[in-house]
C-alpha cells in the first residue's frame, strides 16, 4: 500500500482543492433542493391543478431518470443552448455560466428538490387539518401558519427521511467529476494517473466519504432531538386520551 | 480531413437499441445475483452466529455507506485483479480475460446485494412472530419453514423495497460508462460526441432510461398486487 | 447437489470470458472514448483512424491476427496489466514515469503539444495564460505538463475524461484555451465549427512528454516486444506509416 503521496504537498493541494468544493457543493444543493422542495410541494397542495400536473411530471422526470444523465443533459445539452443565445457570453453571468459548479448544484438542486418535494408533501398532507385552524383562528396569517405551524410540523414527522435523502446527496457528489468539476473524486485520479496507483487514492476518497456520511448522520440526529415532541415524553400526557 | 460524421438520430438509432439492450442484461443479471446475495446476506444478519452477522453487518454497512461511483471503480479494478489472480491460482493455462460484462455485472451484484440485505432483513423481521412459531409447533424443518413461511410472508413486505432497488439499478447502469463500459448511455455519449447534437441524444436517452423505470414500476405494481392476493386490504403484512 | 452448482457456476463464468493462449489474436488496446483523427469510431461501431490502421498494419507485419479491444482510457493501464489486453495504442506518449509501471515499444511518431485558442485572442503561451480558462484531458502527458510546468500561470485548469469534450467546451466558449496533442489539434482547427479557432503555439520539449509516442506493453512481454518492434521498424521503412500520415494529416509524423 503507497500512500506516500500523502505528504506531497502537490497532491495535498488538489485534494484540499477538491475537499472545499464538494463542501460547498454539498450546502447548496440541499438548501436550494430543500427551498425548492418546500416551494414543490406547496405549489402542487394549493396551487392550479395544470401546475400541479407540471410539477407531477417534472418530479417523475427526475426520478426516472440516471443522476448522470441527467448532469450531461444540462452541462452539455442544456448548456450548449444557453451559449449559443448571442451576447450572453460577454454578459456578466457568463463566469457562473461556463463554470461546471454551476450546472452540477442546478442538477443536484433540481434532484432533491424532486424527491424530498415527495417527501415533504406527503408529511404536510399529514398535519391535522385542525392545528392549522387553530392558528387561523388565534390570528395568525396563513403565511405566519405555514413557516410556524405547518412547515415546522411537517418536518418534524419526515426528518428521518430527509436525513436519507441528505446522505443519498452527499453520495451522489463523485459524478460531479464526470463534468470537469475539481471535486475529490478528480483529484483522486490525478494522483491515480500520475502514481498509477489503481487502489490507494480511491480507498482515501471512500474513507473520506464515509466519515462525512457518518457527522452528517449525527449532526442531522442531534437535529431530530432538538424538534419538540420528537424526544419521547415523560410521565403523563399534557391531554389524556389524547395522541 | 473532416472526420466528423454528419450521421443523425436515426443512423444511431441501432447501436443505441443495442446498448439499451446490453443495459437491461446487465440489470437482470445483476439483480437476480444481487437478490441471491441479499437473501443470503439477511439469513446471516439474522443467524444466532455472532462472526457471520458481524460480516454481513459490516459487507452491507460499508457497501450503502460509500459512493456508487467509487465503488464500482474500486470493484472493477480489484474484482478483475481478484478473478484474474483465482483463476491463475486455479492453475487455468494462459490469461484468463475476464470480459467486462461479467466484472460490471459482478459489480452491480455485489453492489445490490448489500442494499437488498437491508431491504430483505426489514421484510422478515416484519414478518408476525407468531407464524414462525406456529412453524416451529408444527415441526417444521427449517428449510421448509424458510421456503413456505418466511419467504411468501416476507415477499409483500419487501416487494415495495426491491421494486425501489431495480429502479436504482437500472439508473445506476449508467454508471458503468465512466469506466469505458459500453452499454446506453456510453452509446450514447458517443452519438452526441460524433453528431454535436448533444441536447438531442442526452434528452433521448433521458427518454429511454424514462420508459424503463416507467414500464418497471407498472410491472412492480402488478407484482405487488398478484403477492398480496388473499391479505385483507389495509393490512401492512 | 453443491458441487454441481459449484461447477455450474465455474461453467458459466468461463463461457464470459476467454482463455488466451499465444495463438489467439492479439487485442489492441485503444481508447473507447473517441480520439480523432487517431482513433474514431462511427454509428456502425467500426473503428478506424490513423492509429488503428497503423496498428493492423503492425500486425500483418508479424501475421498476427489482432482485434481492437476498445477500453477506457482512464484505465487502459490497469487493463494491460491485468491481461484484458495485449497492448495499448493510442497516442501513448512513452515517459519515465509509465516506464516504470509498462514497457514501450520503439517510438512510432512525435508530435508536441500545441495550445488552441479564438483568433481574436492575443495570446502567446505560456505568458498570456493568467486568468485564462484552460482546459486538458486527464490521464494525458498534456495534464501532467500543465500541472507541472503552468502551475503558477494563473491558468484556471478544467479536467475530462474524454478529449472530445475538452474540444467541445473550448468551441462553445466555456474554455479560454486548450492543451492537447499537435496532431488532434491540427484535425480539430480544420472542422467548420472551429472556424474561428486556430493553433497559438506549441508546448515545449519537458520531461512530462517523453520521447515520442510508443505501443505499451506488460513488463514481462518480451517477446512480444521483440515482434513489435521488428515490425514498426519494418512498417516504417517500406512507407506504410509515410502513407497513411500523409493520408491523415498531410504531414509525416512518423519516426
Amino acid at each position: 500500500m503507497d500512500f506516500s503521496w500523502l505528504n506531497d504537498p502537490f497532491y495535498q493541494s488538489y485534494l484540499m482543492e477538491g475537499f472545499i468544493n464538494t463542501l460547498l457543493l454539498i450546502a447548496v444543493s440541499a438548501v436550494g433542493g430543500l427551498a425548492l422542495a418546500v416551494a414543490l410541494a406547496m405549489a402542487r397542495l394549493k396551487g392550479p391543478r395544470p401546475l400541479a400536473w407540471v410539477i407531477h411530471g417534472f418530479t417523475t422526470v427526475m426520478r426516472g431518470t440516471p443522476l448522470l444523465v441527467q448532469l450531461f443533459f444540462f452541462y452539455y445539452g442544456v448548456g450548449r443552448l444557453l451559449e449559443g443565445i448571442p451576447g450572453i457570453q460577454e454578459s456578466l453571468i457568463w463566469p457562473v455560466l461556463r463554470d461546471p459548479f454551476f450546472y452540477g448544484a442546478l442538477t443536484f438542486i433540481l434532484s432533491v428538490g424532486a424527491y424530498s418535494g415527495e417527501v415533504i408533501r406527503g408529511a404536510l398532507l399529514s398535519v391535522p387539518a385542525g392545528e392549522r385552524e387553530a392558528g387561523r383562528a388565534f390570528g395568525l396569517s396563513p403565511v405566519q401558519v405555514f413557516f410556524r405551524l405547518w412547515l415546522p410540523r411537517a418536518i418534524q414527522t419526515c426528518l428521518p427521511t430527509l436525513t436519507g435523502e441528505m446522505v443519498l446527496l452527499l453520495k451522489s457528489i463523485p459524478l460531479v467529476s464526470t463534468i470537469a468539476m475539481m471535486d475529490l473524486l478528480q483529484a483522486a485520479n490525478i494522483i491515480r494517473d500520475e502514481m498509477f496507483l489503481v487502489y490507494e487514492p480511491l480507498m482515501l476518497i471512500a474513507g473520506i466519504y464515509l466519515a462525512m456520511t457518518v457527522v452528517l448522520t449525527l449532526v442531522l440526529r442531534q437535529l431530530e432531538q432538538r424538534f419538540p415532541g420528537m424526544r419521547p415524553t415523560r410521565g403523563r400526557r399534557l391531554i389524556p386520551g389524547r395522541a | 480531413m473532416n472526420d466528423v460524421s454528419q450521421e443523425g438520430l436515426l443512423d444511431w438509432a441501432g447501436p443505441i437499441a443495442e446498448g439499451a439492450l446490453t443495459t437491461l442484461e446487465i440489470a437482470v443479471l445483476s439483480y437476480a445475483i444481487g437478490l441471491v446475495l441479499g437473501l443470503i446476506g439477511a439469513s446471516a444478519r439474522l443467524s444466532p452466529w455472532a462472526p457471520l452477522r458481524g460480516l454481513a453487518t459490516a459487507y452491507s454497512t460499508a457497501v450503502r455507506a460509500i459512493p456508487e461511483l467509487l465503488l464500482i471503480i474500486l470493484l472493477y479494478y480489484a474484482g478483475s485483479q481478484a478473478l484474474t489472480a483465482l483463476t491463475q491460482a486455479l492453475g487455468l493455462p494462459g490469461q484468463v480475460a475476464i470480459s467486462g460484462f461479467v466484472t460490471a455485472v459482478g459489480v452491480l451484484a455485489f453492489v445490490q446485494g448489500a442494499y437488498m440485505t437491508e431491504v430483505l432483513r426489514g421484510a422478515i423481521l416484519a414478518i408476525p412472530k407468531g407464524q414462525l412459531e406456529a412453524a416451529d409447533a408444527f415441526g417444521f424443518s427449517a428449510w421448509t419453514r424458510f421456503h413456505r413461511i418466511v419467504i411468501p410472508g416476507m415477499l409483500p413486505n419487501a416487494i415495495p423495497g426491491m421494486s425501489n432497488l431495480w429502479l436504482i439499478l437500472i439508473k445506476d447502469t449508467a454508471l458503468i460508462s465512466v469506466i469505458g463500459f459500453s452499454e446506453l448511455f456510453f452509446t450514447v455519449q458517443q452519438a452526441a460526441a460524433s453528431t454535436r447534437a448533444q441536447f438531442l441524444f442526452y434528452s433521448v436517452a433521458g427518454v429511454i432510461y424514462l420508459a424503463m423505470t416507467l414500464t418497471s414500476t407498472a410491472l412492480f405494481a402488478r407484482l405487488e398486487r398478484y403477492v398480496r392476493r388473499g391479505q385483507p386490504a389495509n393490512e401492512e403484512g | 447437489m453443491k458441487n454441481n452448482l459449484l461447477t455450474a457456476a465455474a461453467l458459466a463464468l468461463l463461457t464470459f470470458s476467454t482463455i488466451t493462449p499465444a495463438d489467439e489474436p492479439l487485442k489492441i488496446g485503444i481508447s473507447a472514448e473517441p480520439y480523432p483523427p487517431f482513433t474514431y469510431t462511427s454509428a456502425d461501431g467500426g473503428w478506424s483512424g490513423f492509429e488503428v490502421e497503423l496498428g493492423l498494419a503492425f500486425c500483418e507485419a508479424m501475421e498476427r491476427e489482432c482485434e481492437i479491444k476498445p477500453t477506457g482510457w482512464s484505465g487502459i493501464i490497469p487493463s494491460l496489466k491485468a491481461g484484458r489486453i495485449d497492448m495499448i495504442m493510442n497516442s501513448m506518449s512513452i515517459t519515465e514515469a509509465r516506464q516504470r509501471v509498462i514497457d514501450f515499444s520503439d517510438p512510432y511518431y512525435f508530435t508536441p503539444g500545441a495550445y488552441v485558442a479564438a483568433k481574436d485572442m492575443t495570446l502567446t503561451p505560456p505568458d498570456d495564460l493568467d486568468g485564462q480558462v484552460l482546459g486538458v484531458q486527464s490521464a494525458t502527458t498534456n495534464a501532467t505538463y500543465t500541472r507541472r510546468a503552468l502551475r503558477d500561470s494563473g491558468a484556471q485548469v478544467r479536467l475530462y475524461d474524454q478529449a472530445e469534450q475538452v474540444n467541445r467546451d473550448l468551441l462553445s466558449g466555456r474554455l479560454d484555451v486548450i492543451l492537447a496533442d499537435q496532431i488532434a489539434m491540427l484535425e480539430l482547427v480544420e472542422r467548420d465549427a472551429a472556424e474561428g479557432f486556430e493553433i497559438k503555439g506549441t508546448a515545449p520539449h519537458h520531461p512530462a512528454y517523453g520521447d515520442g509516442v510508443g505501443i505499451g506493453l506488460r513488463q514481462d512481454d518480451d517477446a512480444l516486444e521483440a515482434e513489435l518492434n521488428e515490425a514498426i521498424a519494418e512498417v516504417l521503412e517500406n512507407g506504410t506509416c509515410t502513407r497513411l500520415s500523409n493520408e491523415y494529416f498531410d504531414t509525416d509524423i512518423c519516426t
